[in-house]
């Protein structure tokens, strides 16, 4: 299997909401949000905006720049845990308004890792259906505005979708390999209800993603031979500014080399790596072997590793 | 085996490192519903439990309960030495 990773794609709402519109609505200080969380603003898509929407515009930002013709791709997988119905899920309207009347279309409704599972399926995919692209999309502003406000969750969430393109064909960077990992004993401590109703525990959130985050990178790029100190970049799901100087320190690398812009958009769950991903490479980054990681419900995670210079 | 209060004393001085602050009087208490601790000194603690007592906490055992309290991570430490 070869794969290789061609460009990205991304999509944010226009609306801006900052920590001091949520402090009114919670009770707390636009400072505390940020000590928290690093979030400073977030984006949150109006009313009319579906998941479909946001994740069709990020598809089409991200083969605008790889300038591949949506109707050549051999596959579709859309990442959303957020999508307006339980079936059909976002993956079969995005790739309808895209042009794609008979490629397969697949949904992930992983929150939060399901982008890292999409990328992930792609490398192997790619083989035999060419062109892959993945999306992530969310409107994670639906579920945390059930008044009254859920503090641990309405502090954390934005909207937003973000896109990567995999292909057989030899693109910008080789995807080397990826680990996948899934431990359903923890399902009901990150869980959206068929109510409508997103429960989080937090503690058990941040303590298993704190480990297995570091973990799953340690296992792809041990396997690979690669240190973590040669990792150009980490472009990992962007859950928590606390939470990613965590994993930097367990990993014995500057921070700086963890992309970060969940200070800007929030938590947009299985959007915000590929997001994050977008932005980075906006920056014209240097080349070598870099990082991607995602931890979410389920719970599910997994980290992998590519190179430009392979 | 160490006798409970040594291990619970051990224990104090660990959350009191972390927390920056004295370990509550009352072994029950909740040391994060009672704000002393944060959701991210959650792995800072069970690190800093294995580095203490010598064990490797696996991720089958990484639930908060499990470390909510002195009396609970006490608890839990002589469940792991028997």
């Amino acid at each position: 299997m070869t794969a290789h990773l061609h460009g990205f794609g991304a999509f944010l709402p226009e609306t801006v909401v900052a920590n001091a519109e949520l402090a009114d609505r919670l009770g707390c200080t636009a400072e505390w949000i940020e000590k928290v969380s690093g979030i400073r603003e977030r984006r949150w898509a109006g009313t009319d905006t579906t998941v479909a929407d946001m994740g069709v515009a990020a598809a089409e930002d991200c083969l605008r720049k790889v300038g591949i013709p949506a109707n050549t791709l051999g596959m579709l997988i859309v990442a959303s845990g957020s999508g307006a119905r339980g079936f059909p899920g976002p993956a079969a309207e995005i790739a309808a308004r895209l042009g794609m009347d008979s490629a397969p279309a697949l949904d992930l409704p992983i929150a939060s890792a399901g982008s890292l599972f999409g990328m992930a399926l792609a490398m192997q995919m790619a083989e035999t259906h060419g062109d892959v692209l993945v999306v992530g999309a969310e409107k994670m502003s639906s579920l945390i505005q059930t008044e009254p406000l859920d503090p641990n969750t309405a502090i954390l969430f934005g909207d937003g979708a973000g896109a990567a393109l995999v292909s057989g064909r030899t693109g910008r960077w080789r995807l080397l390999d990826a680990v996948l990992h899934t431990d359903g004993q923890y399902r009901g401590d990150l869980a959206l209800d068929q109510t409508g109703q997103l429960r989080m525990n937090g503690l058990s959130v941040i303590l298993q993603a704190a480990r297995k985050i570091p973990a799953s990178i340690t296992e792809v790029l041990e396997r690979q031979n690669i240190s973590a100190q040669q990792i150009s970049a980490f472009l990992l799901h962007q859950a928590n500014f606390n939470l990613l100087t965590r994993v930097a320190k367990s990993l014995g690398v500057s921070p700086d080399k963890l992309f970060s812009n969940v200070q800007r958009y929030g938590n947009t769950s299985s959007a915000s790596m590929l997001i994050a991903a977008s932005e980075w490479f906006e920056g014209n980054p240097d080349p070598g072997p870099i990082v991607f990681s995602a931890f979410g419900a389920g719970f599910h995670w997994g980290a992998i590793v590519g190179d430009s210079r392979t | 085996m160490l006798p409970d209060s040594t291990r619970r004393q051990r224990l104090r001085t660990l959350v009191q490192k972390i927390a920056g602050k004295p370990a509550p009087d009352d072994e029950q208490e909740s040391l994060f519903e009672s704000g002393l601790l944060d959701s991210f000194a959650l792995p800072d603690l069970v690190s800093a439990i294995e580095t203490e007592f010598g064990v490797k906490v696996p991720d089958s055992d990484l639930n908060p309960r499990k470390f909510d309290s002195i009396e609970r991570m006490d608890a839990y430490l002589a469940d792991r030495a028997q």
